[in-house]
């Protein structure tokens, strides 16, 4: 039941806001009580999981030997305790970015942020595929508001682009590789060493991985990625809780989900697409990267570079073996800290000096100290540099890569890294050394971004230091995952 | 009195329908219909509740026994779809009290209502009897309802939808007499079950075919099925908001079910799909019906009409999960019956308040409506949630095996057919969503929500629609046990 309850939280926070509408500060209040407990109750879920424990709960039959279930397990958990720990910080940053901002409809917002959580938390400890797939497309729907909040020409353009590329692949292509498994294994449930060895031949099962993750949008696989540039149409703190965690880490997840409990590492060794969609993968970290490097709207590099690092994840599963696994499933942590750090700051320039394009934040640096602060060392996260936590799943990717003998992969990961090097610390480093614009107001009395949007900026760069000196607990998860301990 | 279930689920509404005409008064003549509706609706339901104990209720009428006089047989097939007829119906008339009194003038509104009942009692006797004379016998008293109620619609152009129906419904029907006419040449009976028995032995002659082509074509354009849809879009689009919603859920669906019962339990499996092999002809029609009509309903910028061109769309799938003549996509079939049934009566009821508060239901006057109209738009929302087939709701069991059906026998491209056509379904629902939710509201047009008498009905098959989506379970067992009743044939 702690697992119902801990979906249902934000749900009820969703409600409490809604009804605390006409009290703006009261409804905010709502938020960050129904974040805190929601991340209390992920945390006495934890502690049951690294005991070993398995909270299961099977709520009712949809169809016929269909259920509607959930299960935590230890990957499940990496992905809730990401995005239920970021989901309170966060709405203290939107706290202060929408009434910054001045944004409308505020209450719809937090609405639907809260529900969207629900949505995540959802996915993450779902029990069988069908469970993860309902889950997920709520996911994709009750996004929909935030990221055309502003209800624009370009909103409702950003829009269809955001559902008709993941509802496209979802529903033809997941689903039809959810309902093949279906027909197949008989089942739909995860299980250690997955459920479909044996069932098919391998030019099916081959098939049906294909289907599985170019059918998971949500993981940005080019030529199925552009719905995450359009999504950036939507509110900052939309864009970094929802489209640089919660969303995109869904997606992410789900392919790491289906390929240790639905094929089986063994399994995956076997089919001839693995090693073809793991160079997908790394054509979409390469070609991601470059696209980034080219943005000089920071939202919009910051996107790509989200896609790119989303195929990190995509990668480390295709690579087969465990410290593929482990690299993937660390690296959802470690990229969610640094990334959610750079939107934050993104945002904070956004509505402290107005500015979207990087070429005009030069000089920011010197009146904005602490925002591109946390900047650098966001970069320094999603680049895999110390002192920053994105290090060690980098490590762990890159032993991958050795592992399974593509040293071409290992090329492609240091090619991406330094493209990274330079694409993301060219931000803070012209706005701390290169002179303002001169057309500019960056000297008419421009001040960091209000109080609570600070507080998340500076929670999440420490957190995301923080995590170099100890990972231990992401890595004793993934260790789980591939030791056979997951279900 | 149980005893006598079957016969009175008929008998009870056709006394109340004139009735209903003659008390005269627009509340009275209402209260006479929500009586036989509702009266059904609980007999209905007792109907499915034995013969899921009892298996197959045959009755007598007036205890004439068969060949001579009519039998009523009630299998679970037919139950089910009685029960879809009495439930939409129901619901409805409780819709029509508030839309009819807008829509329909005082004097006229007593004739409304005893049209609505005998439809209602034509399509619930289509469903039971036993007698194939008798099936068409019903499916002229609901026909002709069906024209009257059709050309009650507000609009002008309701009298040449009607007329249209009327000229395309009727060639139907007699294609249907003509081969029921041959049958009976053939074997010299009307019951079913007695068909059943005698034709094996004369099927070689030249005449069953025919008379078994004739029944097809006549069946199809009563369905839809594409191309014999033609009738459709103007009748669902002119008729009052109210018989819309009615017809939609309901008519083509017992068409449907008449097809199984001459497929299936007249024919056999045998005869209809090895001998005469109709899913090749059911298959690539339902296929195109699925595809084109639903690219047709994205160019329209009148809802109830983009509506109806997706019912065509929608009669597709059920065609499509019977032309599979397995037990997963005749399930298929079936269950889409009633899933549709639940969402399209939802689509349109919520149509209906449109036209009710705006006095049209084109895409260039809803513009902002999301918030003058929230609940409304909501309900159309949701409900269009389940036209694509989004988890949870009701669509998406339809689709879960229908899929299925098709993977099982290998035909991944029909597969993708159906996933194409949902996403179109995406398309088309959400270009009303856009125009709605995004549109800029007329600021000198006042508006307010839809009336409860409306949304409540509306909501109730909303709910409806997720409730049976999130626990299929019953309908899912309902409708397997009913396809692998039809698909063993009879006794």
């Amino acid at each position: 039941m702690v697992i119902l309850f801990t979906v249902l939280l934000p749900v009820l926070g969703a409600f409490a806001v809604l009804a605390l509408r006409s009290n703006p500060n009261a409804r905010e209040v709502a938020t960050l009580v129904a974040g805190g407990v929601t991340f209390w109750h992920v945390l006495g879920l934890l502690r049951m999981v690294r005991e070993g424990a398995r909270p299961a709960l099977s709520l009712l039959e949809v169809v016929p030997g269909v259920e509607l279930a959930f299960q935590v397990e230890p990957l499940g958990m990496v992905f809730a305790l990401v995005a239920s720990f970021l989901w309170p910080v966060t709405s203290l940053y939107a706290i202060g970015y929408m009434r910054g901002h001045h944004e409308e409809n505020q209450t719809r917002f937090f609405f639907f942020f809260a529900i969207a959580i629900a949505g995540a938390l959802g996915v993450a400890f779902s029990g069988n595929l069908f469970t993860l797939f309902v889950f997920y497309e709520f996911l994709t729907f009750c996004t929909f508001p935030l990221v055309t909040h502003h209800q624009t020409e370009e909103a409702k353009k950003s829009g269809r682009i955001y559902l008709g590329i993941l509802l496209t692949t979802s529903v033809g292509l997941q689903l039809v590789a959810i309902i093949w498994t279906w027909v197949l294994a008989g089942t739909l449930d995860f299980r250690d060493g997955g459920i479909l060895a044996g069932t098919a031949s391998t030019a099916v099962l081959a098939a049906i991985l294909v289907l599985y993750v170019y059918g998971v949008g949500k993981a940005a696989l080019m030529p199925f990625h552009r719905w995450l540039p359009a999504a950036m149409v939507a509110p900052t703190p939309v864009s970094a809780l929802l489209h640089a965690v919660a969303v995109v880490k869904a997606g992410v997840f789900t392919v790491l989900k289906i390929a240790v409990y639905v094929f089986g590492i063994d399994l995956l060794q076997t089919l001839p697409t693995t090693d073809w969609l793991a160079w997908a993968a790394a054509a979409t970290i390469i070609l991601g990267s470059l696209v980034a490097f080219r943005k000089d709207n920071l939202k919009a590099r910051l996107a790509y570079s989200t896609i790119s690092q989303l195929s990190y994840i995509v990668l480390g599963a295709m690579l087969a073996n465990e410290l593929g696994i482990i690299g993937g499933g660390m690296h959802i942590a470690m990229h969610a800290f640094g990334k959610i750090t750079l939107f934050f700051a993104a945002g904070a320039i956004m509505v402290a000096a107005h500015e979207k394009e990087i070429s005009r934040m030069h000089g920011l640096g010197r009146t904005m100290p602490i925002t591109f602060g946390a900047f650098f060392v966001g970069s320094l996260g999603i680049i895999g540099l110390p002192p920053a936590g994105g290090s060690w799943s980098k490590w762990f990717l890159g032993m991958g890569t050795l592992e399974a003998g593509q040293v071409g992969l290992l090329a492609v990961l240091m090619l991406s890294s330094l493209l990274g090097l330079y694409y993301l610390l060219e931000v803070p480093v012209k706005a701390f050394f290169f002179p303002p614009p001169p057309d500019s107001h960056h000297a008419d009395g421009i001040k960091e971004a209000p109080l609570p949007s600070l507080v998340a900026i500076g929670v999440t760069a420490t957190a995301t230091v923080v995590l170099f000196f100890w990972p231990d607990l992401w890595h004793e998860l993934m260790t789980m995952v591939v030791a056979g301990g997951g279900q | 009195m149980s005893e006598n279930l079957p016969a009175l689920l008929i008998v009870v509404p056709l006394i109340l329908a004139p009735v209903a005409a003659l008390v005269g008064r627009r509340d009275l003549s209402w209260a006479v219909a929500a009586a036989a509706c509702w009266w059904a609706f609980g007999a209905a339901l007792a109907l499915l509740r034995r013969v899921q104990a009892e298996g197959v209720i045959r009755y007598e009428l007036g205890g004439w026994a068969p060949p001579i006089g009519i039998e009523y047989r009630v299998d679970l097939a037919s139950a089910f779809v009685a029960l879809i007829v009495a439930t939409i119906g129901a619901v409805t008339v409780v819709y029509a009290r508030t839309s009819i009194a807008q829509e329909i003038t005082e004097d006229r509104a007593p004739l409304f209502y005893a049209a609505y009942i005998l439809c209602l009692t034509g399509l619930m006797g289509i469903a039971i009897t036993g007698d194939v004379f008798n099936v068409f016998v019903f499916l002229e008293i609901s026909s002709l309802s069906a024209y009257a109620l059709i050309a009650l619609g507000h609009d002008r152009r309701a009298l040449t939808a009607a007329y249209q129906y009327l000229i395309m419904g009727s060639v139907g029907a007699t294609f249907i007499v003509i081969g029921i006419g041959l049958m009976y040449v053939m074997t010299g009976t009307l019951n079913m079950v007695d068909l059943a028995e005698r034709l094996p032995a004369v099927a070689d002659n030249r005449t069953i075919p025919v008379a078994f082509a004739f029944l097809t074509v006549g069946v199809t354009l009563k369905l839809a099925l594409f191309p014999l849809h033609l009738w459709l879009p103007n009748a669902y689009t002119y008729a009052p908001s109210a018989v819309t919603a009615f017809m939609a859920s309901t008519a083509t669906k017992v068409s449907v079910y008449l097809l199984l019962r001459f497929f299936f339990t007249v024919f056999g499996f045998d005869f209809a799909w090895v001998g005469m092999e109709l899913h090749r002809v059911l298959m690539p029609l339902s296929v195109v019906a699925i595809l084109a009509m639903s690219l047709v309903a994205i160019y329209q910028t009148n809802v109830k009409r983009l509506l109806a061109f997706s019912s065509v769309a929608q009669i597709g799938y059920m065609m499509l999960g019977i032309s599979f003549g397995s037990v997963l996509g005749v399930t298929a079939g079936i269950l889409h019956l009633f899933n549709h049934a639940l969402m399209k009566g939802a689509l349109f009821m919520a149509m209906g308040c449109v036209m009710y508060r705006v006095g049209s239901v084109s895409t260039d006057r809803m513009a902002g409506l999301g918030k003058a109209m929230p609940w409304t738009m909501a309900a159309f929302v949701l409900a269009g949630l389940s036209l694509i087939g989004v988890p949870l709701t009701v669509g998406f069991v339809s689709k879960w095996y229908l899929v299925q059906a098709a993977l099982e026998q290998g035909q991944w491209a029909v597969a993708g057919v159906v996933m194409v056509g949902s996403l179109m379904a995406l398309v088309y629902i959400w270009k009303v969503v856009e125009v709605a939710y995004f549109g800029e509201p007329d600021p000198d047009h006042e508006l307010r929500e839809a009336p409860l008498g409306l949304l409540v009905p509306t909501w109730i098959l909303v709910i409806a629609s997720f409730w049976f989506g999130i626990d299929a379970t019953t309908t899912a067992e309902v409708a397997t046990a009913a396809a692998e009743t039809l698909l063993r044939g009879l006794p």
